[in-house]
């Protein structure tokens, strides 16, 4: 593995002081790849995340981003510091253009540097240039997520983190996501992404780690990962009868 | 009907929309009806007239500016009050609103607001009287302009600042970062800390925009019609109308919302008499909360 970019130390967090979700969870992020974070509903990989975006109170353990404790950053300043957060829902401003809503996130770039930048942007996700004018919440479910996408894109963030970029979409704009998701695979950008769709996840990302009951119970190769027997049992562990089926 | 009242209606819609920005900007970013707003007004006109004899004892009176009842020295001294009102309001934010806010319960900052609202109006009673007062009682001569419409230069003046301001606020929320800033933080709060919007720095700027207006629209009544300590508290429904019938967030829509009142309220007052000028407002409101609750250019929540 390259050098690290992202390196999180037995994570504690939650919502409510001295119940924590994150109960001590470990992982690392090497620059350039693709990490997954799966597990059962209610595993907490929501609440990982958010914690390490500094979206949720952090109890226990520390984050580092090349190098540099993130722990105590607040939220705003996670940008500047090269984390790009992006939301599994409400992650786009539905009543500014799309065109704004880029222009928005743009606060820590150089003033001149923006125009280009967003046309790069318009370059990676050739969807939003017509839409370029149009109200963010007139978009589709597959196009609103490319939006969030390219706006936490555009800042040329460190890591990206994502957040079931899948959710709540339709079968047809799960796999449009998808496409942009492998597009970013090849543009060298380091992502952390928590999914709910495995079998997808695991196509495109490099390794993965399965979380359960807030902590990191297994890790390995990505493309490997789906046959190991250790994840079908974590999964088959949590819930039996749904997973008997075909899922896992 | 005499066609005077447009006139009027657009002179106190320009004040009702004025006021209204400060009211829909800080409703629909720190999400709390701001009852104090009207004395905002209150305490910038007072400090205006405060700046304006302070020059007036330092340099001798000013000559007014060609036909106009007031001279540089008031529009010196408007910016000195438009600078001492958002200090003022910031401050207030400071010790008082921002604290509660923390807390997460917004009818708790409502009705601090309503408490600081009467703390403030109590001060100016105590500290100016409640004998009204003016920036000048020289009387204009209102000047024909066709259609049985008579207009004063101070008024012509006023609407002209009115227009300038409200395109310059336009301006600011659609073309700058700042502005982008603000529309981002009144659709999703915690959206906007993600892209890495300081949420204070923004609240910082709405104070400032919405308490140096309510100053401005506070001199304009002072300047037409008079100044007295309850001179703001008595704009406040006409104010919350106009927000609420343009729809909460929107600056072109307080501005129109409060032009629609003023003319409707100056009309009633030609129709039916000026006993009923109040209670137009309240009309428009509850109409608006009927049929459309949303406003003219107000968006369901999502």
């Amino acid at each position: 593995m390259s050098e690290t970019v992202l390196d999180v130390r037995n994570l504690e967090a939650g919502y409510e002081p001295g119940m924590p979700i994150v109960r001590g969870a470990s992982i690392t992020v090497g620059k350039g790849e693709i990490v997954v974070v799966l597990g059962p509903n209610g595993a907490g990989k929501s609440t990982f995340i958010k914690a390490i975006a500094g979206l949720v109170p952090i109890t226990g353990g520390t984050v580092f981003l090349d190098g540099k404790d993130i722990t105590a950053a607040p939220a705003h300043t996670m940008v500047r510091l090269g984390l790009a957060f992006v939301p599994q829902t409400e992650n786009i401003f539905p009543l500014m253009s799309v065109e704004d809503n880029l222009k928005v996130a743009c606060g820590i770039l150089e003033r001149r540097e923006i125009p280009a930048r967003i046309e790069e942007m318009y370059a990676a996700f050739p969807d939003l240039v017509r839409q370029r004018r149009t109200a963010a919440g007139n978009l589709s479910g597959g196009q609103r997520q490319m939006l969030a996408v390219a706006r936490a894109l555009i800042v040329h963030p460190k890591v990206l983190v994502l957040d079931e970029p899948s959710a709540g979409l339709s079968p047809k704009f799960v796999s449009v996501v998808f496409e942009m998701l492998a597009g970013i695979r090849r543009s060298d950008v380091t992502v952390l992404l928590v999914e709910q769709n495995a079998k997808a996840a695991l196509a495109i990302g490099d390794r993965a780690y399965v979380l359960v009951e807030g902590k990191d119970r297994h890790e390995g190769v990505a493309s490997e990962l789906w046959s190991d027997p250790v994840v079908a049992e974590l999964y088959l562990g949590q819930r039996p009868q749904h997973h008997k089926g075909g899922a896992a | 009907m005499s066609l005077q009242f447009i006139v009027d209606g657009l002179l106190t819609g320009s004040m009702i929309g004025l006021g209204a920005i400060g009211v829909t900007l800080t409703y629909s970013i720190l999400r709390f009806s701001n009852f104090a707003h009207g004395d905002f007004m209150a305490w910038g006109t007072y400090a205006t007239l405060a700046v304006v004899s302070a020059i007036g004892a330092t340099f001798g009176k000013m000559a007014p500016i060609g036909p106009l009842s007031f001279g540089w020295s008031l529009l010196v001294a408007l910016v000195v009050g438009m600078a001492f009102t958002a200090l003022l309001a910031l401050l207030l934010d400071k010790v008082l609103f921002s604290r509660l806010r923390s807390q997460g319960q917004a009818i708790i900052v409502v009705m601090a607001s309503f408490g600081a609202s009467m703390a403030l109006r109590s001060l100016l009673e105590f500290t100016f009287t409640s004998r009204p007062t003016y920036f000048s009682r020289a009387i204009q001569i209102a000047m024909p302009i066709g259609f049985g419409i008579r207009i004063t230069p101070d008024q012509i003046a006023l609407l002209l600042l009115t227009a300038v301001l409200v395109l310059g606020v336009h301006l600011l929320m659609t073309r700058t970062q700042t502005g982008r800033s603000m529309q981002a933080l009144s659709q999703n709060a915690a959206l906007a800390r993600i892209v890495g919007i300081n949420v204070a720095k923004v609240v910082r700027v709405t104070w400032i925009v919405g308490g140096s207006l309510a100053c401005v629209a506070g001199v304009m009544i002072g300047i037409l019609v008079q100044i007295r300590p309850f001179m703001g508290f008595d704009m406040l429904l006409p104010m919350f109308a106009a927000a609420i019938l343009g729809g909460i967030g929107s600056i072109p829509g307080a501005v129109l919302g409060g032009l629609i009142i003023g003319l409707a309220e100056a009309g009633a007052v030609q129709l039916i008499g000026a006993e009923w000028r109040a209670a137009v407002s309240f009309i428009i409101l509850m109409a608006v909360l009927f049929v459309r609750p949303i406003g003219l250019f107000g968006v369901g929540e999502r």
